[in-house]
């Protein structure tokens, strides 16, 4: 099949993602990629759960002091309700209304921003309130290793959705770009499921010490 | 892009394999530079053994010995072992399911281009200050407070040829399950295919432990990080879980592909169709799977304790069920059949006793509480040689033979063959089989130097006398490879007369879209059915049409020169730092230059669309009229 074809709502296949042999690669080899990365962020938890509160001596923070779920929270609820926008993205390009996916594209990048302000707010608050950093202590380490990964995936994603959104503003959908669309938003996913780990292994695990 | 041949310039054959996305010229790439390292690595094995061949001997400083040791099984597992297998992996999985290439042309190129500038990181360490020097495992305990950069070019080069390794993995995955042609189910694939198909999965999930380990030690080393470090906390056990849980599967990743290329050369030299094949691909599955179960039987001694020890014993132990599996379908595919000699065969009949002596020898390693006497002494080396030259070299060798007229179009010597097989494979016998008894006997491996009169001396020259013949052995085969080359006598589709699989219906070397009209599959050994019916030819599935194909390009090279590049700045801002920022300046320009050449060419392959092109029908018919060939 063409892959520059124009489409109406009306021709717009039913998975225009894994219509052509392209997207069906594509799709198949990224759920495959994330079935890496997620042993990728499994080893990072472990690490992070054998490095808990190991620090050099007494004076070093303790996640039960530092950790304050009402921040968590809001960045939880930014995140998901990110990946609920991101599936009504999704739903109108299935639906070929490339205006509709846009704005609630548009939506998703603004939470995902919010979120990572957030982030940036909260490292900055544990390196000075609590002299918390990457390098004194090996909780330290592993505490930003695992969250600081997560929130590169999150910029990652971001520059994706802009990148995707601005390349793609003049052509409108077709089945060239609408499989790298579908792709971009399981990254999404991808990396929401990963917060909600964080958020009970990191920070609701630490809260009980 | 024309399918008219072509007298090209030498610079033109250079451009035109920085760009390939071909995965037949890849492999071709994949090979030659696996074979350079394989010979890096040989050299590196030879200097081991001169220092060895007699006590007290000072043929090398202690200091140089530890990263000649180092390198040799760096290079050897990572960037000759792996890649090699990678090159047949290319040059002839796409052919075998019956597809045209594979399901991402540019992702292999780049796969290609990220474990070809790691090697390089990696090994002009030996021009830059020093090589890595704490082992190939690396242990944190030893290797956090190596001097020099030798770690961090470890740790950079292996992260870069290990990403190119994750994409080869999910590249031959997606291959495999999508593009496979009409009739090609999953039980009729041939057992290389299914080997690859098995061992790129465990590719998908074994490597990014290492990642993670190798960003833990890199944060550790270069940006003061405390993960390994005990004084803040740190826990060195870490690394050695996250290292084996990669090590492991790593073996399986290398000997997979080995069992799979045997299992096609007995069915084709037996003329007899592959004994037991559900059982062989059910082993090969289970093998994949237990695979993940046993990474802490390296770590027997590190005190992890009694119960999780006889845990992973077992589970160690199990392995040998599938894998004698395999052993038996071997040997009853050539029971009772026309069995022919040739090189590839006789290294595929002599693989049987050299792996199961591995294979046995492994099965005394895993009883914990006898590890505890093993461990750490050469009949740990003799064992780990066993199955890695008894099992993947001599599957790489046979595989070389083998599939040399299909990746080039001219048959290797055999006379030459039997000569390099004979002298390899005494050799090997010879260097490894007396390490038995030197581990036994107390000898610790890793050991720069013993002293005379503890009864090692005789075993040890026994040992690298062998290692001279397996040197003579290779020395052979290259020179196999420059008279073959400059005779070039030229081959059919099926140069070894008993082809069963679709790669040998293809001519030799393939025309670059491999099928004018994919092929049907009406069972397992396609081929074969097609000559039991008397056909020369497989039949076609689809008229000839339109051929779809992918452009070159040579972004997969800048991309990964960018990592290159940017790898040096990482290194060397440890320096600048170091100095206060007086001296090493550059080092992070260098960094951020090197980033930025790599965002900004994934950037250029995002926003640029990249449709490939089409054969035209009239081209192709064109091109049967003569004869089919490029």
């Amino acid at each position: 099949m063409d892959t520059q074809q124009k489409f109406t709502s009306r021709t717009w296949p039913e998975s225009p993602e894994k219509t052509t042999l392209e997207g069906k690669n594509k799709f198949l080899g990224f759920w495959l990629f994330l079935g890496g990365e997620t042993v990728l962020f499994a080893s990072l938890f472990a690490t992070y759960l054998a490095l808990k509160d190991q620090v050099p001596n007494s004076e070093h923070y303790l996640a039960k002091d530092m950790f304050e779920l009402p921040l968590v929270f809001i960045m939880t609820m930014l995140l998901l309700t990110s990946s609920l926008t991101s599936v009504y993205a999704m739903y109108h390009m299935k639906n070929h209304n490339f205006q509709k996916m846009n704005t609630w594209l548009l939506v998703t990048v603004g939470l995902g921003l919010t979120f990572l302000g957030f982030e940036i707010y909260e490292f900055n608050h544990y390196v000075h309130e609590f002299h918390h950093t990457f390098t004194s202590s090996a909780f330290g380490s592993a505490f930003y290793t695992l969250v600081g990964f997560h929130g590169a995936h999150v910029a990652v994603g971001l520059g994706w959705f802009i990148l995707l959104m601005i390349r793609n503003s003049k052509r409108g959908l077709n089945l060239y770009n609408a499989p790298k669309y579908f792709v971009a938003s399981l990254y999404w996913h991808f990396i929401d499921v990963v917060w909600v780990f964080i958020f009970t292994v990191v920070y609701l695990m630490g809260m009980v010490g | 892009m024309s399918t008219v041949a072509q007298k090209k310039g030498f610079l033109a054959i250079l451009w035109d394999y920085l760009t390939t996305v071909d995965h037949k010229k890849i492999a071709i790439l994949y090979l030659v530079s696996g074979g350079f390292f394989f010979l890096v690595g040989g050299i590196e094995a030879m200097v081991i053994r001169i220092q060895l061949a007699v006590p007290d001997n000072s043929f090398v400083s202690a200091g140089l010995y530890n990263e000649i040791l180092t390198m040799h099984g760096t290079t050897m597992i990572f960037l000759a072992a792996m890649p090699i297998l990678f090159a047949f992996m290319n040059a002839i999985v796409p052919l075998q399911i019956g597809a045209r290439d594979v399901a991402f042309p540019f992702l292999n190129a780049l796969g290609f281009w990220l474990f070809f500038f790691g090697g390089i990181f990696l090994n002009l360490s030996w021009f830059l200050g020093g090589a890595p020097d704490a082992g190939w495992t690396s242990y944190a305990s030893l290797s956090l407070f190596s001097e020099g950069h030798g770690i961090d070019f470890y740790v950079l080069g292996l992260q870069i040829s290990g990403a190119g390794s994750l994409i080869a993995g999910i590249n031959f995955l997606v291959t495999i399950i999508n593009m496979r042609a009409p009739g090609m189910t999953y039980m009729r694939m041939p057992l290389f295919t299914w080997s690859t198909f098995v061992a790129s999965a465990l590719i998908l999930f074994a490597l990014p432990p290492l990642t993670v380990g190798l960003f833990l030690m890199l944060f550790d080393r270069m940006f003061g990080a405390n993960f390994f470090d005990v004084t803040m906390g740190g826990n060195t056990v870490i690394w050695e879980h996250l290292f084996w849980i990669f090590g492991h599967p790593e073996v399986y990743i290398l000997i997979l592909p080995a069992f799979g290329i045997f299992s096609d050369i007995f069915s084709t030299f037996s003329r007899k169709r592959l004994f037991g094949y559900s059982s062989m691909v059910f082993a090969t599955v289970l093998i994949g799977f237990l695979g993940f179960m046993v990474w802490a039987h390296h770590m027997f001694t590190t005190g992890l304790g009694a119960t999780a020890n006889a845990i992973f014993a077992v589970a160690t132990m199990a392995i040998a069920v599938p894998t004698g599996v395999k052993i038996f379908n071997w040997l009853l595919t050539m029971w009772g059949g026309s069995i022919k000699f040739t090189t590839p065969m006789l290294y595929a009949v002599a693989f049987i006793p050299s792996f199961l002596a591995g294979g046995v020898t492994g099965v005394m390693l895993a009883a914990a509480p006898a590890d505890y006497q093993y461990h750490d002494t050469y009949f740990v080396v003799a064992h780990f040689h066993y199955v890695i030259i008894g099992g993947v070299v001599f599957a790489i060798l046979a595989g070389t033979h083998f599939y040399w007229p299909k990746i080039f179009g001219t048959m290797l010597n055999e006379t030459l063959g039997k000569i390099t097989f004979w002298l390899f494979l005494i050799g090997f016998h010879a260097t490894f089989f007396i390490q038995h008894f030197l581990g036994l006997m107390g000898m610790p491996r890793r050991i720069w130097k013993f002293l005379p009169g503890q009864g090692l001396d005789l075993f040890n020259a026994i040992s690298t006398a062998g290692a001279f013949l397996m040197a003579a052995g290779t020395l052979v085969l290259l020179y196999n490879v420059i008279v073959t080359s400059r005779k070039n006598v030229r081959v059919g589709n099926d140069p070894w007369g008993d082809g069963r699989t679709l790669e040998w219906s293809l001519s030799s070397p393939p025309p670059f879209y491999n099928f004018k009209q994919l092929p049907l599959v009406r069972g397992l050994d396609p081929l074969w059915i097609e000559k039991m019916e008397g056909n020369t030819k497989m039949t076609p599935a689809e008229p000839i049409d339109d051929i779809h194909m992918p452009n070159g390009s040579i972004i997969p090279f800048v991309m990964s020169l960018g990592l290159f590049i940017a790898a040096f700045g990482a290194m060397y801002q440890v320096d600048w730092r170091a100095s206060g920022g007086e001296e090493f300046v550059w080092s992070l320009p260098v960094l951020i230059i090197g980033m930025l050449i790599t965002i900004g060419s994934m950037a250029t392959r995002s926003l640029k669309d990249d449709h490939g092109f089409h054969i035209h029908k009239e081209d192709l018919l064109k091109d049967e009229e003569k004869g089919g060939k490029e």
